[in-house]
C-alpha cells in the first residue's frame, strides 16, 4: 500500500498525538527531575546494587518457571481439544485483570504460613515462603505467567499444523513431534513471550510487596526500593534507582531484541 | 492460505508473534528515545478556591486511622454542613505527597521529624503521644515476653521502615534494650506491619499500643520498658499552602479540645 499525501485524517492523528504525548510526558517529568551529577555515585551503592541484583536474579528465574509451565499450558490450549478449554483460558487471563496486590494477598491465602497449601507446607516441610526470595519469583512468575501463555498459545494457532501432521504421518509421536517440529516453528514467539514475561516479571510490585514482604538483599527488589526511597521522603533518590531500573531494563531489552526478536 | 512472512523468510512467522515482537520492538525504541531526547524543562502550577463548602482534607499518620474517623465524624455533627475527608498513611510518604503538592489542608505526623520535612507547615501543636507494644498473635502463642524474646531466628518479626515514624521508635526502643532484632520485612506504616501479625505471617510486630488496642480481636499486646524512651509526640498543623485555611483551624483546635481529647485516651493515646 502506498502513501498518499494528506491520508491521515485529523480524528485520527489529534487523538493519537494526544496518546502519545500522554505516554511521553511522564517519562520526560522523570527525566526533568533526574540530577544527572548523581547519578553514577547512586549506583555505586552497596543497596541499589543488591536491589537491582535480586531483581535481575528474580525476574530470570520467575521467567524460566514461567517457560517450564507456560509453554505446555499454550500447547494445551492451543492443540487439545478438551471440555472446559474456554474456562481454562478465561482463568488463565484472570491475573492479568486482578489489581496485583489483589494477586499478593490471594498468594498469602494460598501460600502463606496459614494459607491453604502454605500452612500444610509449614507443618510437613518447615517451609514458608512469604518473606524469602522464592516468595518474590512465585509473586512475579504469577503475575507474569499469563503474558507467556497468551503469546506462546497466540503464535502455536498461528503456526502451521500442516508440519506437525507430516510429522505425524511419517511416525512421530506427538512428543517427537511437539520437541522436534512444533518448538523450533514457534520459537520467536517463545521467544517474545519469554521476553515480555519477564520485563513484567522485573517491574512487578503490588503482588510482591503484599506476598513476599520488603527486606534489603532478600525480597527488596528495585521497584521496591524505588517506592520505600519515594515513601522515606528522598524523592531525588526515588527517581534515580527509577532512572535505573529503566535503563537496565531497556538496555537489556535492545540486546534481547537484536539477539532473538529480529530475523536472522 | 498458509500463513508467511516475506521479512524473516521463515517458514511460519504467525501474525501473532510479528505483533508481540513488533510490540517489543516499539516499546524498546520508544523508551531510548525518550531516554536520549533528555532535554525537557518542567513547569510547576498553584492554584486557590474558595473555601466555601469545601471538604477539610486531613493528611493523618496511619496510626489515627480509627481515633481521627471517629473525630471527624464528631466534627462534622457539630459542625453542620462540613465534610471531613482523610487521608491516611505513613507519616513519611505523607509528608512527601504534601512537598509535592498533595492538596491537603491539615497534616497530623506520628512524629515531629515528618512534620519538620513539611515545607509549609504553619505551627504544628501536639496533640497527642503514642509508644510501642510488641503486638503477637492472639493469646500469645510464642510466649513473647519482652524485646529480649525477639532476638532469636526462631520467631519472625515485621518493623516499620526506619523512615516512618514507628520504625524510628523501634530503633530507638531496641537500642535502649541493647539487643539486636533481625526482621523479616520492613512495612511502609504500622498498619501494615500489624497486617502481619493479624494474617499469622510474622509473629511479633512492634507497633503502637492504640494499634494494637484498635486490633484487640486479633493480636494481644505486649508492654516492655524500653518503650518508655521511644515515645512519640504527634503534632497537628494547618497547612500555610490550605485551600480551606478557616475549616482546617476548626478541626485543629476540635482535634486540640477536651472532646477531642477523650476520643484520643480513649483510643490508647497519652496526653501531650
Amino acid at each position: 500500500m502506498r502513501k498518499r499525501r494528506g491520508g491521515v485524517p485529523l480524528p485520527l492523528l489529534l487523538p493519537a498525538a494526544v496518546g502519545l504525548i500522554f505516554l511521553v510526558l511522564p517519562l520526560v517529568g522523570l527525566l526533568a527531575r533526574t540530577p544527572w551529577s548523581s547519578l553514577l555515585t547512586r549506583l555505586a551503592e552497596p543497596g541499589v546494587t543488591q536491589a537491582l541484583r535480586l531483581s535481575l536474579w528474580t525476574s530470570t528465574l520467575a521467567t524460566l518457571v514461567c517457560l517450564v509451565l507456560g509453554v505446555p499450558l499454550a500447547w494445551l490450549l492451543a492443540r487439545v481439544e478438551f471440555p472446559g478449554r474456554r474456562l481454562v483460558r478465561a482463568l488463565i487471563t484472570v491475573p492479568l485483570v486482578l489489581p496485583p496486590v489483589v494477586g499478593g494477598i490471594a498468594l498469602l491465602l494460598a501460600l502463606g504460613r496459614r494459607g491453604l497449601v502454605g500452612s500444610w507446607l509449614d507443618s510437613t516441610f518447615g517451609i514458608t515462603l512469604p518473606f524469602t526470595t522464592a516468595g518474590v519469583v512465585i509473586a512475579e512468575a504469577f503475575v507474569a505467567l499469563p503474558f507467556l501463555v497468551i503469546s506462546v498459545e497466540g503464535a502455536l494457532r498461528g503456526a502451521d499444523t500442516r508440519f506437525e501432521e507430516a510429522a505425524a504421518t511419517l511416525g512421530a509421536t506427538r512428543w517427537v513431534s511437539f520437541t522436534h517440529v512444533t518448538l523450533p516453528l514457534v520459537a520467536p514467539g517463545i521467544a517474545a513471550g519469554a521476553v515480555l514475561c519477564w520485563a513484567r516479571a522485573l517491574g512487578e510490585f503490588g503482588a510482591t510487596i503484599t506476598f513476599a514482604g520488603n527486606y534489603p538483599g532478600i525480597t527488596q527488589t528495585m521497584p521496591l526500593a524505588v517506592y520505600q526511597t519515594m515513601e522515606s521522603g528522598d524523592l531525588e533518590g526515588a527517581v534515580v534507582l527509577s532512572l535505573i531500573l529503566l535503563v537496565v531494563s531497556v538496555t537489556i531489552l535492545a540486546a534481547l531484541r537484536d539477539k532473538w526478536l529480529t530475523a536472522p | 492460505m498458509p500463513p508467511e512472512s516475506s521479512t524473516t523468510g521463515r517458514i511460519c512467522c504467525p501474525a501473532t508473534v510479528i505483533s508481540v515482537k513488533r510490540l517489543l520492538r516499539s516499546t524498546v525504541a520508544g523508551l531510548a528515545v525518550t531516554l536520549t531526547a533528555s532535554l525537557a524543562a518542567c513547569g510547576s502550577g498553584s492554584g486557590s478556591g474558595s473555601e466555601a463548602g469545601r471538604p477539610v482534607t486531613v493528611f493523618a499518620a496511619a496510626s489515627l486511622t480509627e481515633s481521627f474517623t471517629t473525630l471527624g465524624d464528631r466534627f462534622e455533627a457539630a459542625h453542620p454542613g462540613s465534610t471531613v475527608t482523610f487521608n491516611f498513611g505513613g507519616s513519611s510518604a505523607l509528608a512527601t505527597q504534601i512537598n509535592e503538592g498533595a492538596p491537603a489542608d491539615v497534616f497530623a505526623s506520628a512524629a515531629p521529624a515528618n512534620m519538620a520535612a513539611v515545607t509549609d507547615a504553619g505551627t504544628p501543636a501536639t496533640f497527642a503521644r503514642n509508644q510501642l507494644v510488641i503486638a503477637v498473635g492472639k493469646g500469645n502463642p510464642k510466649g513473647v515476653t519482652g524485646l529480649a524474646a525477639l532476638t532469636g531466628p526462631r520467631l519472625k518479626v515485621a518493623l516499620c521502615a526506619a523512615a516512618v515514624p514507628c520504625g524510628a521508635a523501634a530503633t530507638t526502643a531496641i537500642a535502649a534494650a541493647g539487643v539486636t532484632i533481625t526482621p523479616v520485612t520492613l512495612e511502609q506504616d504500622v498498619k501494615a506491619a500489624l497486617s502481619k501479625v493479624r494474617l499469622g505471617e510474622v509473629d511479633a510486630a512492634l507497633v503502637y499500643r492504640t494499634d494494637a488496642k484498635a486490633a484487640a480481636a486479633d493480636v494481644d499486646a505486649i508492654e516492655f520498658p524500653e518503650s518508655a524512651r521511644a515515645v512519640n509526640d504527634y503534632p497537628i498543623a494547618v497547612l500555610t499552602g490550605a485551600r480551606n485555611t478557616a475549616g482546617g483551624q476548626a478541626f485543629v483546635d476540635y482535634v486540640l479540645s477536651p472532646e477531642g481529647l477523650r476520643v484520643l485516651t480513649d483510643a490508647g493515646f497519652q496526653a501531650p
